[in-house]
């Protein structure tokens, strides 16, 4: 393959770089000596040569993106888009919780070497994200930058909160970040991510474009059968575990009646789940909703009190057996749904 | 040595400035509040048997941060973050102290655009040796530090000075950094002439194992050197409390690692962080025994350690229980002839101390906690300690750190 034939010139100006910066690392403790014990210097030094040759080693041979996406949807939509041509690191997992995720060292270390991050933005990696930005001491992909991608400012957002106020619970100042749950919403993330990675590697400007046409294309039509298969699901009343699906909510219809967080990151309450048993008997729910990371009792409560099905979605690539791709997620999200009604 | 890190950053700065637009953000939080504003009101309630002023036995010549009996209300502080330039991003924590008066705690411009890994830092900062040096106090798991931490850096080392910090571009997590400061604090002593007082070498090691498990491994090196670090109520041989002044080198090791597990690496309904610390100074130079009264100096020498070791278990969502180990050791001092017979040598007491915590987070910005303790540190003065804390965060939260 012709990815082969680029990987030689690449490691080499990645190996030269790197000893140009042991250099300047040299220099800066050998002339510094008057304030390090000789012992310390012996060990600084050993301790560098040692990271020297691991970092040797691990260079990639080959000359693809070094994509980081905070999360398994982006990463799916850059391998929709980038093929081969991007090496994907998936920050966090379907089962994780986004909005609880640690600053890790691997986190720090992948976004290290990222030539682009590919996020959601809209404040959901905030708990996080600055950290690893900042300490991966890799200045392409900072906010503002080429290298950092987020898709909300591509998509209408909903729920901008009117008032912000943290006695609202955990609500994002500009809007809900959950855009994953409306497919609709990949149209325009993809078109500007299609550009952004042509335009970080434009060696492949035209491998990119032909992708996201077809891309495109595919999806759409995608759409259009999920939107078929879905018709039932209009006006559909749901309960939520956490308010984290007004955007699937608003593609399909569904009418959300209340939610088990008595606001949005508040733990379900005893007393707050009687209080939505009581709202669902004079207004009854089909079924109620939550994500696969989420906790499953708030959800099997109110489900078995209230007699509706409880319906676990993927929420994102990974989320289920069959959530392999952007296509599994929304096709079992779909009938998943639709299994809660009967 | 100054010069030569600014010529580094500058070059680094002109080298990188091609490929970083702006770093004023679209979007993200921190800059909807430009700067960033944040305040955290803490509080505790302590119950103690013992003295708080009366020091780990064999520690007579360290700090004693100790803690407040009854009602206290604790320091609020205050954060403010923003960044300055594309360059540069600013940092000040001010701790507003409950007996009147402002604390500069952390105030350090850290650049933003250096690039391959590199991270530059100057200014007041808290030091990047071991694991919990560098987490501010209302993020800490226990009431209060460890033993190792209160004795050995006085709660937390904070240093005026520049720090240097190389990621090294592999897969795993291997960080490199140094630093050249004051040595204002202990076990330094303010100081006023030219270079610095202080140097840290730390290097970090950390990875995931899986998605449920991740680690952080990491040794660091302190030296320093103490100019007539003067220590009050030190017990002599005879049982006196003297005065002591202490001059020479500081030279400690130390060793942290940190485990973290979470099923299916969710944190939100369940994980377990185990960590532990130890460290080891050698402190050489001359003593002066009883500056009030014989006034005799001879060399002394001392090696102290320690080590705590603790766990944290969030078994439900908002609830974590926690349990910490704590050791010291306080050494055998070479004393020199002239104060053998003044200077206690061999204390012959091992300090130890026991800690179990419960705490609960109504949400990410509000925690309430509860710990006991059996404090076993001074000799024949076994203490029972019981902390009711609460820890408010207001106004922007800032993301932490692992």
């Amino acid at each position: 393959m012709n990815l082969k034939s680029k990987s030689s010139p690449q490691r080499h100006r990645d190996t030269e770089k790197s000893e140009k910066q042991s250099k300047a690392f040299r220099a800066f403790f050998q002339e510094s000596q008057g304030w390090l014990p000789l012992y310390l210097r012996v060990s600084v030094v050993k301790i560098f040569c040692l990271s020297l040759s691991l970092l040797l080693l691990t260079i990639p041979a080959h000359a693809a993106l070094n994509v980081f996406a905070c999360e398994p949807e982006w990463a799916a939509l850059t391998q929709e888009l980038a093929g081969d041509k991007a090496t994907l690191y998936t920050a966090t997992g379907a089962l994780q919780d986004p909005h609880r995720i640690e600053a890790r060292p691997s986190l720090i270390a992948r976004a290290r070497r990222a030539n682009l991050v590919v996020c959601t933005g809209a404040e959901l990696e905030v708990a996080w994200l600055p950290v690893v930005l900042r300490e991966s001491g890799n200045n392409t992909v900072l906010p503002g930058s080429d290298g950092y991608f987020e898709a909300a400012q591509f998509v209408t957002m909903l729920e901008v909160p009117t008032r912000l106020d943290r006695g609202e619970g955990d609500v994002h100042a500009l809007g809900n970040p959950h855009i994953q749950t409306d497919p609709r919403n990949f149209l325009p993330v993809a078109e500007a991510l299609g550009k952004r990675l042509a335009q970080l590697d434009p060696g492949h400007a035209a491998h990119y474009r032909q992708r996201l046409a077809a891309f495109k294309q595919q999806w759409r039509a995608a759409i259009a059968k999920w939107e078929a298969q879905a018709a039932p699901l209009k006006g559909v009343a749901v309960v939520l575990q956490h308010k984290g699906l007004p955007y699937l909510s608003h593609w399909l219809g569904l009418n959300e009646v209340v939610a088990l967080e008595p606001k949005p990151g508040m733990e379900p309450s005893a007393a707050h789940l009687a209080q939505v048993l009581n709202t669902l008997q004079k207004q009854p729910a089909r079924m109620v909703l939550r994500a696969a990371y989420q906790n499953e009792r708030p959800s099997e409560w109110i489900a078995q009190r209230a007699h509706i099905a409880a319906v676990v979605l993927p929420y994102t690539v990974g989320g289920s057996d069959k959530a392999k791709d952007l296509y599994g997620l929304f096709d079992d999200t779909i009938a998943r749904l639709l299994a809660g009604l009967q | 040595m100054i010069k030569r890190i600014a010529t580094c950053t500058a070059l680094a700065v002109s080298l990188s400035h091609s490929t970083l637009v702006g770093a004023a953000a679209t979007g993200s939080a921190e800059n909807a509040f430009n700067p960033a504003f944040s305040l955290i009101l803490s509080g505790t309630y302590a119950s103690l048997l013992q003295d708080p002023a009366l020091r780990p036995t064999g520690f007579a010549m360290n700090p004693n941060p100790g803690h407040e009996q009854g009602f206290t209300l604790g320091e609020s502080e205050m954060g403010i973050s923003a960044n300055i330039d594309p360059q540069f991003r600013g940092v000040a924590t001010l701790a507003l102290d409950p007996a009147g008066g402002v604390s500069v705690e952390n105030a350090f411009v850290q650049t933003t655009a250096l690039g391959d890994g590199f991270n530059l830092k100057f200014g007041r900062f808290f030091s990047g040796l071991g694991y919990l040096n560098e987490v501010h106090a209302h993020a800490w798991d226990f009431v209060d530090q460890p033993l190792v931490y209160a004795a050995l850096w006085e709660n937390q080392l904070g240093e005026d000075g520049v720090q240097f910090k190389w990621l090294a571009p592999t897969e795993t997590f291997v960080e490199l950094g140094a630093e050249v400061g004051k040595g204002r604090g202990f076990p330094g002593s303010d100081r006023a002439k030219n270079g610095s007082g202080a140097g840290v070498v730390f290097a970090h090691i950390g990875g995931d194992i899986g998605i449920e498990q991740s680690w952080r491994a990491g040794a660091s090196l302190h030296r320093t050197r103490a100019v007539d670090r003067e220590s009050a109520d030190v017990p002599d041989l005879s049982g006196n409390p003297v005065t002591n002044l202490f001059s020479g080198d500081s030279h400690t090791a130390g060793l942290d690692f940190v485990w973290k597990y979470a099923p299916d690496g969710n944190i939100r309904e369940r994980y377990l962080k185990v960590q532990g610390e130890y460290f080891r100074r050698k402190e050489s130079g001359n003593l002066t025994y009883d500056t009030a009264g014989a006034n005799i100096s001879d060399t002394f020498s001392v090696t102290q350690n320690g080590f705590y070791l603790q766990s944290v278990y969030q078994f439900v969502p908002r609830w974590r229980i926690g349990a910490r180990y704590d050791r010291l050791d306080p050494g055998v001092a070479q004393v020199g002839a002239g104060n053998a017979g003044n200077v206690i040598s061999d204390y012959a007491f091992t300090p130890t101390r026991t800690t179990l915590m419960l705490d609960y987070s109504p949400s990410e910005f509000s925690r309430l906690r509860v710990q006991l303790a059996n404090d076993q540190s001074r000799q024949g003065l076994a203490d029972t300690q019981f902390f009711v804390q609460y820890i408010m965060s207001l106004g922007a939260h800032g993301a932490h750190g692992y």
